[in-house]
């Protein structure tokens, strides 16, 4: 990993939830346009630390960051730096299928019209390309204008990753997102994950381990808080170097 | 001789749930049979009008004059375009406001103003009206008048405050409910994509809150169409057509009770006060019905 290009580096970082640790002196390194998996039982923090990258973490009251987070050699937790800005550019797609009560195509046209973008066929532009980048375009290109909520829940996740797309980040952070989704649903936005990290930064947090394996890069296993081992996804899964590690890729709990 | 007990045990038991049921049964259609009881009843004292007055010219004369003796007038179209324009006056500021003041306590507000701000606008809803309408006359009227530079402050700008005053409440407190009843899951989206909280609740948590909206928008519309004695006591009491804002009128409600207590019975001029009645019901028959439906197309949305 050493001669990759770094897109995150996270360096000894604790988050609190109150009183709360519930990360500790994490330290990490994202490389560029690779898939990173964040793996470990329910509970050790693999959700709170994937908010901390977009700073979502922010909209709930009473936390606290200490250490810092680089993306592209700048720390997001410096005191100048614009969350709405930072947001742009890391899109995140949540573990439940969320899209707005809108149509399909106010759904995708949400962000960028939002960013200032006014121009019909712009939008028109940027819906179709997000769809197709979400393999989502075929399936319903012919009624763009009813609801969203309207499609499967598969659909609907690709509809959010279409949506996180339209607004043309580097990164995207993704939180379980084939949890409420069927095996060929699942399938779909795994073959979708592979295209898309030719162009973006993936983070993926995720529950099955057969996943992580097979779509990911690089593996980051959490435990209680703490990161226990992160490497060459190959590596975690074959000859893990902590006891730990072993002990939950080969079920012995968790 | 215990079975047979056990048998009679049981049968008084199903008595007892049928009973049951239909005291339920009844209780709900009890509010069917008054709506239409009261329906049937404007109909019969109202039909007897049109005995003397062509209903034509009781749908389409502005001259309301039931005691001329010379040539009596019974055009009631001053009056709905009264109610009208006093009900629209008021929507115009109390929507905007009470929509504002809901996404405030929805969204912006700390738990501690919520808690002091809930009660007050709650309480500010059970103010009577009577009251209301005496702050028309001594204050909002006056206050009208010096600000227009105008002679006279009843009129149908001082009925549509006192209104719009008397409709925030159940505008702020539906609209509330339904603004803080928008998944959190769809704000997070917003702001995950890089928009700022303003944007988020004008784009994404409102129009997602819109039928409850649209519901309390109706409601404090329903209570502005009917609602008497602060109009009648603060817009002027004169039967004109309103020409303007500034105008001196008399709605429909204010028009029956002031005249019902005098009227001779049996009249026609009596009957066509419940004329005028079952207009009234029409008209906040037909807002609830539209707002029924508005309702039900943007619940189709979830
Ligand atoms: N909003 C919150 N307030 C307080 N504590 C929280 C909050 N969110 C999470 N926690 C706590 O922080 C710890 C880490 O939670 P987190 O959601 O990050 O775990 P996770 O690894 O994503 O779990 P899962 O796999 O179940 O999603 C847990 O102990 C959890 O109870
Ligand atoms: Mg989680």
């Amino acid at each position: 990993m050493e001669n990759l290009e770094k897109k995150i580096i996270v360096n000894d970082l604790d988050f609190y939830y109150g009183d709360f640790q519930a990360l500790e002196n994490i330290s990490l390194e994202v490389p560029v346009n690779k898939v990173t998996a964040f793996i470990g039982p329910s509970g050790c923090g693999k959700s709170t630390f994937l908010r901390t990258l977009n700073r979502m973490n922010d909209l709930i009251a009473g936390t606290k960051v200490d250490g810092e987070v680089l993306i592209d050699s700048e720390n997001i937790y410096h005191e100048c730096v614009d969350v709405v800005n930072l947001r742009k550019r890391i899109g995140m797609v949540f573990q439940d299928p969320n899209p707005f009560p809108k149509s399909i195509y106010e759904n995708v046209a949400y962000g960028p019209k939002a960013h200032g973008i006014k121009d019909k066929d712009k939008l028109d532009q940027i819906v179709e390309k997000s769809l197709r980048q979400a393999a989502l375009w075929d399936e319903v290109k012919d009624r763009l204008d009813k609801s969203a909520m309207g499609i499967s829940g598969g659909q609907q996740q690709r509809l959010c990753i279409a949506r996180a797309l339209s607004v043309n980040p580097d990164v995207l952070l993704m939180d379980e997102p084939t949890s409420a989704l069927d095996p060929i649903a699942t399938a779909k936005i795994e073959d979708l994950i592979e295209d898309l990290k030719k162009e973006y930064t993936i983070v993926i947090v995720t529950h099955s381990m057969q996943q992580a394996a097979r779509i990911s890069d690089y593996t980051a296993f959490f435990l209680m808080g703490d990161l226990i081992e992160h490497s060459l996804t190959q590596n975690i899964f074959e000859k893990p170097e902590n006891k730990k590690t072993e002990d939950y890729i080969t079920g012995r709990f968790g | 001789m215990e079975n047979t007990d056990i048998v009679k045990e049981n049968k008084w038991l199903k008595y007892k749930e049928k009973g049951i049921e239909g005291f339920f049964f009844l209780n709900g259609i009890l509010a069917v049979f008054i709506l239409l009881g009261i329906f049937f009843l404007l109909i019969r004292e109202g039909y007897p009008t049109f005995k003397e007055v062509s209903i034509v010219e009781f749908l389409t004369s502005t001259r309301w004059n039931p005691t001329s003796y010379s040539q009596s007038g019974y055009g009631i179209v001053s009056m709905v375009v009264s109610t009208l324009a006093v009900t629209i006056g008021s929507l115009l500021f109390s929507v905007p406001v009470g929509i504002a003041a809901a996404a405030y306590l929805a969204e912006i507000a700390g738990r501690k103003e919520r808690e002091i701000l809930k009660p007050v606008i709650e309480i500010l809803a059970s103010i009577p009206s009577v009251v209301i309408g005496f702050l028309g006359i001594v204050l909002v009227g006056p206050a009208i008048a010096r600000f227009f530079n105008i002679s006279n402050g009843l009129n149908v700008i001082n009925g549509s405050i006192l209104l719009g005053i008397m409709a925030i409440p159940t505008i702020v407190s539906i609209s509330e409910d339904a603004i803080s009843s928008v998944p959190d899951k769809y704000k997070q989206a917003s702001l995950a994509l890089g928009t700022n909280r303003w944007h988020t609740l004008i784009k994404v948590t409102i129009p997602a809150a819109l039928s409850g909206i649209t519901a309390a928008v109706m409601l404090g519309m329903g209570r502005a169409i009917g609602e008497t004695m602060a109009v009648l006591m603060a817009t002027g009491n004169a039967t004109a057509f309103p020409k303007g804002i500034f105008t001196s009128i008399r709605t429909l409600t204010a028009t029956i009770a002031i005249e019902l207590g005098e009227v001779p019975y049996n009249t026609t001029h009596y009957h066509s006060l419940f004329a005028i009645g079952a207009v009234l019901f029409m008209m906040t028959f037909l807002v609830n019905l539209v707002s029924d439906i508005v309702l039900h197309k943007y619940g189709e949305g979830e």
